[in-house]
């Protein structure tokens, strides 16, 4: 598929978002430098008021220019785990963001039909583009009832079993599959244990593995084990700049290999597990560029850029047969790795 | 010589020792019970601590041995996969660890792949090694499953995997949590080829192997008291603080949560994987046999053989090969007799089941378990 794949990264790079409007209100610690100059800039503003006072004019736009190279420098070489920070964000766009950005008559559906309703994992049909298809994906939550209610995007086994529910709907009336990805990882407890939190990601895989319609997957934010393999076993993975997507995270892999949660900056280096390392190691297909600053910077941009994505993915399967998908999707992972 | 053993220790060692026939521990303590027991009576025993039946892991080579008849396989050639994706540095280098595990074990990697006859059948089957970094999944290990089960549909016959993994291998990072969709492709190989796949989860089977393909098997056949979890009862336990269930994530807990399908005493693994094998793949393996009926001696069409389930038993004592494999399959499990001295009672009552058993016509499957 080199030709689709071509222009994939072709419109991907040139949806790059190149103004960030929306001003933030929070910081992450390695912002700090940035978050000054923005209180500065802000203090000025609201002391100068409506003046017209041309110097002090000047002195803001200096200071606007110093704390954007600052951001941009920043951004252009955050280390493996600032960029952790970054895709964990609280204030990054979540899975229904995107769902309300980007698809018309979203149409939510809900419950495993054995169990319960897991929140974890929201989806539904809906249409994108113009043509219907089905997403889901793992929601966060946004304020700390929503969190709650979505149980920190963490899923039970019922929100596999829906999301295999949903898949296989989407194979039945030839729905194209949008998943978007941002997990820590499937909910460590009690009840999912009791209920095959195994069984359920490993049915899900497997489902993904044997569908007959599209899957695109893009890790939107946190990419968390087999909680995210579950639902990203798709034709084509995209990952977002900023996004991270590992067998574990970074402060399990310090405790457990280097005995010290403290070491968690260096086992996320170590792990590779940003979107740059993953493109290489050729597990994904393309990279969506973010804005200068993060996608909460400018959601709406951000968002737009994934749809596009997500069409000239879909595009590049319209002309083949479940057969061919299929086969698409089984090959993609068996010669993975096989060439490193 | 502390200091110059942890100095000299990976590379030279293989030199300077060769294979330990003797262990280093000749008697071996009973964690349940503290009893002493001699490392040959043990291994005779399949491991199994006499009294407490506590199960002991078991290695990958001495899996495959206990499963194949008289312990002889061929191993199946897995193709090489990449040792290091992420150039892996923890203070040591990946590399490094792997070459400790590989001279440690003497294996590759943690699986073994191995084919030959289970009571006379073909199969293939797969055994995990813990010793070997935890019997973690990492590209090799992957790369080695799925040789395996495509190995089983190239000859048509069921896979047999034992399970032992405390999950993927951190230091292959995303390259190992990519095994679970690429193994679970290889299920499907087989379930598309209507072969029977056959999962035994030992001690202990957790994270990724238990949420990817060991999870996908026809039928789940655990070991007594095995843990097999996704997330392990130490990660859950800080998640929830609290005090976890007696037995919790155990096999007869699997068990009664209806995430397996039996939990087998491993004197008796062998003769119930044998019995479902053929079990499930007597249809396939009858069709098979009146498809190439014209050169056999039997009168009997196929039209005749299909209704005549009554005839068929007597048929199939006149064919040679089938009644030999049978037979052996009665007075195979050389091992349990051996144990007699710990458990005279039981082994007495299998062996004169087993006696019985050969004396009767090949016409019923043996239903003693021994």
């Amino acid at each position: 598929m080199s030709e689709p794949e071509l222009r994939l990264r072709d419109v991907i790079e040139r949806s790059v978002p190149l103004e960030n409007s929306s001003p933030v209100r929070t910081y992450l610690d390695f912002e700090k430098p940035i978050a000054e100059l923005d209180k500065k800039i802000h203090e000025l503003k609201t002391l100068i008021g409506d003046d017209t006072n041309e110097s002090m004019r000047g002195e803001i736009e200096k200071l606007e220019e110093k704390a954007r190279t600052a951001l941009a420098e920043t951004y252009a070489k955050l280390t493996p785990w600032q960029k952790t920070l970054v895709a964990r964000y609280t204030e990054r766009p979540h899975c229904l963001d995107y769902i309300n950005g980007l698809i018309e008559d979203f149409t939510p559906l809900a419950g495993d039909r054995y169990f319960a309703e897991d929140e974890a994992i929201v989806g539904g049909v809906g249409t994108f583009r113009g043509r219907s298809v089905m997403v889901m994906g793992h929601e966060k939550g946004s304020d700390t009832e929503s969190r709650i209610k979505h149980n920190f995007g963490m899923a039970m086994p019922e929100g596999y079993r829906k999301a295999v529910r949903l898949m296989e709907m989407a194979d039945q009336f030839s729905l194209p599959i949008i998943t978007l990805v941002d997990t820590a990882g499937a909910y460590p407890g009690i009840g999912a244990e009791e209920r095959g939190q195994a069984e359920a990601i490993a049915r899900s895989t497997d489902c993904c593995l044997k569908l007959g319609v599209p899957i695109v997957s893009v890790v939107i934010g946190e990419g968390g084990s087999g909680g995210a393999v579950a639902i990203a076993t798709a034709n084509t993975i995209l990952m977002l700049e900023h996004a991270i997507y590992s067998v574990i995270s970074p402060e399990g892999a310090a405790s457990i290999i280097w005995r010290d949660a403290e070491k968690k900056e260096e086992a996320a280096t170590a792990m590779k597990i940003t979107a740059q390392d993953l493109e290489e190691l050729g597990v994904i297909d393309g990279i969506i560029a973010e804005p200068v600053g993060g996608a909460h910077r400018d959601p709406k941009g951000v968002i737009d850029a994934t749809g596009t994505a997500i069409a000239l993915a879909l595009a590049g399967f319209e002309t083949m047969t479940p057969d061919q998908i299929r086969r698409h999707r089984r090959d993609r992972f068996l010669q993975m790795g096989r060439n490193l | 010589m502390n200091w110059i053993n942890n100095v000299v220790r990976p590379k030279i060692r293989s030199f300077l020792t060769t294979k330990r026939e003797v262990p280093d521990n000749l008697w071996r303590t009973c964690p349940v019970t503290g009893n002493m027991v001699f490392h040959k009576d043990l291994e005779a025993n399949q491991f199994v601590f006499p009294g407490s039946d506590y199960h002991e892991r078991v290695s990958a080579v001495d899996r495959m041995k206990m499963l194949f008849d008289a312990g002889v396989y061929e191993k199946v050639p897995v193709p090489g996969a990449a040792t290091d994706p992420l150039k892996f540095r923890d203070g040591r280098r990946y590399p490094d660890r792997l070459r400790d595990a590989k001279s440690a074990t003497e294996l590759d990697d943690a699986v073994v792949v191995g084919e030959g006859l289970l009571d006379g059948q073909n199969v293939v089957a797969a055994a995990q090694d813990f010793r070997f970094m935890a019997g973690s999944l990492g590209m090799a290990a992957g790369e080695a499953i799925i040789a395996g089960m495509l190995r089983a549909v190239e000859r048509k016959t069921p896979f047999i995997l034992f399970a032992a993994s405390g999950g993927a291998r951190m230091q292959e990072g995303i390259m190992s949590l990519m095994q679970m969709p690429r193994t679970t492709i290889a299920v499907q190989a087989l379930r598309d080829a209507k072969l029977p796949y056959i999962v035994v989860l030992t001690d202990p089977t957790t994270g990724g192997v238990t949420a990817s393909y060991a999870m996908l098997g026809d039928v789940h056949i655990a070991e007594p008291g095995a843990l097999i979890c996704f997330a392990g009862p130490r990660v859950i336990q800080q998640t929830i603080r609290e005090q976890l269930p007696e037995g919790f994530q155990r096999s007869e807990y699997l068990l009664e949560h209806g995430m397996i399908d039996m939990v087998v005493h491993r004197h008796k693994l062998r003769a119930t994987i044998a019995r479902v094998c053929r079990l499930l793949m007597k249809p396939a393996l009858d069709k098979a046999e009146r498809e190439k009926a014209p050169a056999a001696p039997k009168r009997m069409n196929g039209k005749a053989y299909a209704k005549a389930d009554a005839v068929a038993p007597n048929e199939r004592i006149e064919d040679p090969a089938a009644s030999q494999n049978e037979a052996e399959s009665v007075v195979e499990a050389e091992p349990v007799t051996e144990a007699e001295r710990f458990e005279p009672k039981r082994t007495g009552t299998k062996a004169q089941k087993s006696e019985k058993a050969a004396e009767q016509t090949q016409a019923q499957p043996p239903k003693s378990d021994a």
